[in-house]
């Protein structure tokens, strides 16, 4: 062989491996995620029995109490309560976009998704602190206007263009044979989409509200800025409460390094790492049950 | 209700909800801007901040959240355009294959606090790099990578097959033929995904908390990597909730404003250079 061959083929092996190395670094990060928050999170449970920690409500780190129950119930109440409103407006909205809005309107409704998504959360916040806030004060007549219903309903906004735009892709690619096969029988547009495009879309618009889940459970500066800060537990949508990530960030500034405060910190947000793992864990199911039945 | 009806109600359903999308979106950019324009003088966008009194400006703020942007993109540009070109041109179905594309889905989805807390571990902590500009570039680079390898990828696909063959069939090496004919002609699409991703990290807040932290140097302009990297999105939250400067609202109107203007910038040219790209 020529040496210029030889200097290709090295070449191409070269490339070839830096392109791995690369490709492998995001599991190198997603690895070492799961380490350091681990060995930091864990040591909690030297001081801290498990029990506590994922049971009790009490919070209170001067007295050596850290039960986060009541931020775990929190995360999860309001990423409940988004879901349910910001899901099913999502996935209308994708039945809009993918199958009735015309061309010219879907113009419009594919950069408003990006934007929406674009739109800092702090600056969702900052309007749930300056405008929702208030105006749920004034028109429920409760004491504060912070709390559950603020965050929810800040999150259902922040959750809708990942749910959106996930449906859509999931509705569009739903062969139009079907459609035309439902309309030919006699089905109204509105039978088609409900008895045979929605059914067939269904493990893309369950990913579309994993995935819209996953979001609103690890938003922290929205929520941090609504919700009122609050370590108990809730009892009504009005009560100021906490949640994992709002709880982080408004206590780990003032929290020693390595003391059983900020590592239970740390271990709250390896549950959130967690959580968020299962659900691209499910997610992942889903997908794969899908390809296995086309 | 017979079906003709119900297909009636349901139409008009699908119109009010895309109407409200729309509205939704209006509002909040319309009440961010209506209120924060008439800050936006040039003293407040390039003033000093004032820990006291009214009238200081973010001038330090938005340096910092530029600089930290470029940062961070120049970390994970090259390291994400890698990984999406193994993942779309080089990679098998093989066992490692499929755990780095669940590695990517992963770290899209990873909160962005426990990146921030991650990076305040690794880079602040461990590397020593304290809260800086650095520390907070370099974390914020981990929440541009799952983002970037996608539009990549996603570009990448967009180069038809019969471009590879024909160089190919040329002569060229695999690597040859991604360099000359699939990464030149993939180039539009990559570009405008990094903007996408800009547009998204520009605003990013929770992440930079515990990295970039919440001060600025006194110098205006300061290029010094340690320096502290306080960016406008941090700096609203930190006004609203620990500042003491009387004027804060006002201060956080203008940043949200700014914001929303440069977000908004960001995607008018994503949307004009998508409809060249489409109509070239």
């Amino acid at each position: 062989m020529k040496k210029y061959d030889l200097d290709r083929l090295r070449n191409e092996k070269l490339a070839k491996n830096i392109l791995l190395c690369s490709a492998a670094f995001l599991t190198v990060v997603i690895i070492a995620l799961i380490v350091f928050m681990g060995q930091q999170g864990l040591q909690t449970f030297t001081d801290v029995s498990p029990f506590e920690f994922f049971f009790s409500t009490k919070w209170n780190p001067d007295n050596g109490q850290y039960g986060a129950f009541s931020f775990i119930f929190g995360s999860l109440l309001v990423t409940f309560l988004a879901i349910l409103v910001g899901g099913p407006i999502g996935v209308m909205g994708a039945v809009f976009m993918a199958k009735l809005a015309p061309k010219w309107v879907c113009e419009i409704m594919k950069p408003a998704v990006n934007l929406y998504m674009a739109i800092p959360s702090v600056v969702y916040g900052f309007i749930g602190l300056t405008v929702v806030v208030p105006a749920v004060r004034e028109y429920f007549g409760v004491p504060v206007g912070f709390g559950i219903l603020t965050a929810s309903f800040i999150l259902s906004i922040m959750i809708l263009p990942t749910v959106i735009s996930i449906s859509t892709d999931a509705l569009l690619s739903v062969p139009k044979m079907l459609e035309e096969g439902s309309v030919a029988l006699g089905a109204t547009y509105w039978q088609t989409i409900w008895h045979i495009v929605l059914p067939a879309a269904k493990p893309g618009i369950v990913t579309a509200i994993i995935l819209g889940m996953a979001r609103a459970i690890g938003e922290t500066m929205a929520v941090q800025m609504v919700i009122g800060n609050t370590p108990r537990l809730a009892d009504s949508l009005f009560s100021p409460t906490s949640t994992l990530p709002s709880e982080i960030v408004v206590e780990m500034g003032n929290t020693p390094f390595g003391s059983t405060w900020g590592n239970a910190l740390f271990l709250m947000a390896l549950v959130l790492l967690l959580i968020s793992l299962i659900m691209i864990l499910v997610v992942r199911k889903i997908s794969a049950k899908k390809a296995v039945e086309a | 209700m017979n079906a003709k009806t119900q297909d009636k109600i349901a139409k008009v359903c699908l119109w009010f909800i895309g109407f409200l999308l729309i509205a939704i979106l209006a509002a909040f950019l319309g009440y961010m801007l209506y209120k924060g324009l008439p800050v936006l003088t040039p003293k407040f966008i390039f003033g000093m901040p004032s820990d006291m009194e009214a009238g200081g400006g973010v001038g330090p703020q938005l340096f910092n959240t530029i600089y930290i942007l470029f940062l961070s993109m120049a970390f994970s540009v090259f390291i994400a355009i890698g990984a999406a070109i193994y993942l779309s041109e080089y990679a098998k179905d093989t066992a490692l294959t499929r755990f780095i594309r669940l590695s990517t889905e992963s770290l899209a989805t990873v909160p962005s606090i426990v990146l921030g807390l991650f990076g305040m571990i690794v880079f602040v902590d461990f590397l020593g790099m304290g809260f800086s500009i650095l520390g907070g570039a370099l974390s914020l680079s981990l929440l541009n990578l799952p983002l970037l390898v996608r539009v990549t990828e996603e570009a990448l696909q967009t180069v038809p097959q019969t471009y590879r063959e024909a160089s190919i069939a040329l002569g060229a090496t695999k690597w040859q033929t991604i360099r000359k004919v699939v990464l030149p002609e993939a180039m539009g699409g990559i570009i405008t995904g990094i903007m996408l991703a800009s547009g998204r990290a520009i605003g990013e807040s929770a992440i930079l908390i515990f990295t970039a932290g919440t001060t600025v140097s006194r110098h205006m302009a300061d290029f010094d990597v340690f320096a502290g990297g306080e960016t406008l999105a941090v700096h609203l939250w930190y006004v609203m909730g620990i500042g003491l400067v009387p004027d804060r609202v006002a201060i956080a109107n203008g940043i949200g404003a700014l914001l929303i203007l440069v977000v908004l910038f960001i995607n008018l040219i994503f949307i004009f250079a998508q409809r060249k790209l489409k109509s070239a």
